[in-house]
């Protein structure tokens, strides 16, 4: 794991919270059962699909300036693809994953290529529009189970006898593995020329096209890489549920994965992996609790997001940062 | 013509340039020819049409007629980036910088812009020497070398507008269009910047706007007055001086 991390990092106040963020996805299969609560590795499986989601949400965004409020389509589209193969009786990973994530490319060039001729609200209506066509699309689907949904019987098949999914910590852990491998490529990706350019557009697209930048094809670009790793979680996702609906693509799945980069910190690497983590626990612990509260866990949790948007500038990695700031001028 | 120094080529030519908007007309019938290696200044009162002129040349703006040459090509439909990495460089009469990157990333920018095409997606820039080098070079040029690693945005005024020269510099293009590089500036920044000008003059061709005539006076070869979006007056600096329809509508009692 500290191959994957830059040890200089690491000692940052973020770093810290990122190293135990990871150490607590990674060890959760060990941590919930010994404290008597199994289904958090669940929880935990979950959310790292979702952190998979912001983390690529994060990279047209927080780095790109892209606010697309529509990158749960593709999270649908890789869902879809494997259950409708499996229904087909198509199991065979090597079949499904690649066939998954070129759909989910050629639907980020179209998607994006229309999109990207639009700026600020406009973009984000438009993203939004195009996913809510493929939400439509889903909901008619009678044969998949319109509003339904569709069950999948069989998880994805490797045919490679110790690499078996069917195997719950062989899933946990391949989520783990595909989350670590998305945020390393985001870092390699954001520092990289193609990166300085994204960055570039983002805070001054005219002045990159005056040095000599055609900025909408690099950032077309960085839309279909979203677009593709999004669609990875929503293979895991499929995988991990054993069912998927139009609900996957719906407007607000695209919203709570802003909500989650948001939170733990738009264009810092690792930010919207704690704000997926945060936000899943969050929801979790609001909506287990007895009583009043327990009912009406959205009357806390809406209220919360708003003040971490209106006032955590930079998410929980922008607030650790500033508190640990503070702390070490006062000394 | 590429590749020969006669200095009396042309290195950029506008002919009967027209540009509208809505009723009015920023750019009337516009012709000039700018040779290569000279300092071609346009002058004129606010809302002339000096940075429409730019806007066109540089292409973030169509004309809505005419011709513009540059370097021996017809490039009157070709896209901004495609006209900057010919070599055809401008600067922006309001700062147009990255202010959230560092002075040392901005040139790094500039001139990885024209080392081909971007994509390239894994090794990190900051280990490319053959990128860093040339922009820290770039930087004690204007005479920002102690500054490279302050963020853009927080660079003073005349910092600001030094890496906006830096940053049109950086790709050692064939010729510079600038747009009131001293907007600004106070007596002290605006000698530096003259004296700094008058350093590269030669180096590469310039078409400059400027509102400060003793820049002005002190560094074109050819003057062009443009009011109205119409050139009144075309020639050399004591030709414009003496010229009095120039006094009347620009220069004034000056
Ligand atoms: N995008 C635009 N839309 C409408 N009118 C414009 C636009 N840009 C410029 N104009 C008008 O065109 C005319 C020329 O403007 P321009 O900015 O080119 O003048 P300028 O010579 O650069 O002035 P200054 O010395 O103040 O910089 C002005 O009347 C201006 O109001
Ligand atoms: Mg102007």
């Amino acid at each position: 794991m500290k191959v994957l991390l830059d040890i200089q990092a690491l000692k940052t106040p973020r770093g810290i919270v990122a190293t135990i963020v990871v150490l607590l996805c990674g060890l959760m299969p060990i941590i919930a059962p010994a404290i008597g609560e199994s289904f958090y590795v669940d929880v935990f499986a979950r959310t790292m699909i979702w952190a998979i989601a912001a983390v690529s949400l994060n990279l047209i965004m927080g780095y790109g300036g892209m606010i697309s409020f529509g990158h749960a389509a593709f999270f649908g589209i890789g869902a879809y693809t494997i259950g409708i193969l499996a229904f087909h009786g198509v199991t065979s990973a090597w079949v499904q994953w690649p066939v998954a994530l070129i759909l989910s490319a050629l639907v980020g060039l179209v998607f994006g290529a229309i999109s990207l001729r639009t700026k600020g609200v406009y973009f984000i209506m438009i993203t939004l529009a195009l996913a809510q066509m493929l939400y439509f699309l889903s909901v008619s689907a009678q044969r998949y189970g319109s509003d339904d949904g569709l069950t999948i019987n069989d998880r994805s098949d490797f045919g490679i006898g110790f690499f078996n999914l069917d195997d719950d910590l062989t899933l946990y852990y391949l989520i783990f593995a595909v989350l670590l491998l998305c945020v390393y490529v985001s870092w390699r990706i954001v520092n990289s020329p193609f990166g300085m350019v994204v960055r570039g557009a983002k805070s001054n697209d005219n002045r990159m096209q005056a040095l000599g930048y055609p900025t909408t094809r690099y950032k077309l670009t960085a839309f279909v890489i979203a677009g593709v790793m999004c669609g990875m979680a929503g293979v895991l996702d499929a995988n991990l549920e054993e069912f998927v609906s139009p609900d996957a693509l719906n407007w607000p799945r695209s919203g709570e994965m802003i909500f989650m980069v948001v939170l733990g910190g738009m264009g810092s690497l690792f930010g919207p992996v704690t704000g997926a983590v945060v936000f899943w626990l969050l929801q979790d612990f609001l909506a287990n609790w007895r009583g009043f509260i327990g009912d009406h866990w959205a009357i806390i949790f809406g209220p919360f997001l708003i003040l971490v948007v209106l006032f955590a500038r930079g998410g929980i990695h922008g607030l650790v940062d500033r508190l640990f700031s503070r702390k070490g001028g006062a000394q | 013509m590429t590749g020969v120094q006669d200095p009396l080529a042309s290195m950029l030519s506008a002919e009967s340039l027209i540009k509208n908007f809505g009723g009015i007309v920023a750019t009337d019938s516009l012709s000039f020819d700018v040779a290569q290696g000279e300092i071609h200044a346009i002058i004129g009162p606010n809302g002339a049409g000096k940075t429409t002129l730019i806007s066109q040349l540089s292409g973030t703006l169509m004309p809505d007629g005419g011709q513009i040459r540059f370097d021996g090509s017809d490039i009157t439909r070709m896209t901004a980036p495609q006209r900057a990495r010919r070599g055809l460089a401008r600067s922006f009469q309001i700062t147009s910088i990255f202010k959230d990157f560092s002075a040392l990333d901005n040139v790094v920018l500039a001139i990885q812009a024209h080392r081909g095409h971007s994509f390239r997606f894994w090794r990190p820039v900051v280990d490319d020497l053959s990128l860093r080098d040339p922009a820290r070079a770039v930087l004690e040029e204007v005479g920002l070398g102690a500054r490279a690693d302050v963020l853009a945005g927080n660079l003073a005024h005349g910092e600001q507008r030094q890496l906006e020269i830096a940053m049109a510099i950086a790709s050692e293009p064939k010729m510079l269009l600038l747009d009131e590089p001293m907007a600004g500036m106070g007596p002290e920044e605006s000698e530096r910047m003259t004296a700094y000008l008058r350093s590269i003059k030669g180096r590469y061709t310039m078409l400059l706007v400027e509102h400060d005539m003793d820049a002005v006076f002190a560094l074109a070869d050819t003057i062009t007055v443009l009011v109205y979006g119409r050139a009144i007056a075309s020639g050399p600096p004591d030709t414009i001086r003496a010229n009095a329809e120039v006094r009347a509508a620009y220069l004034g009692e000056d």
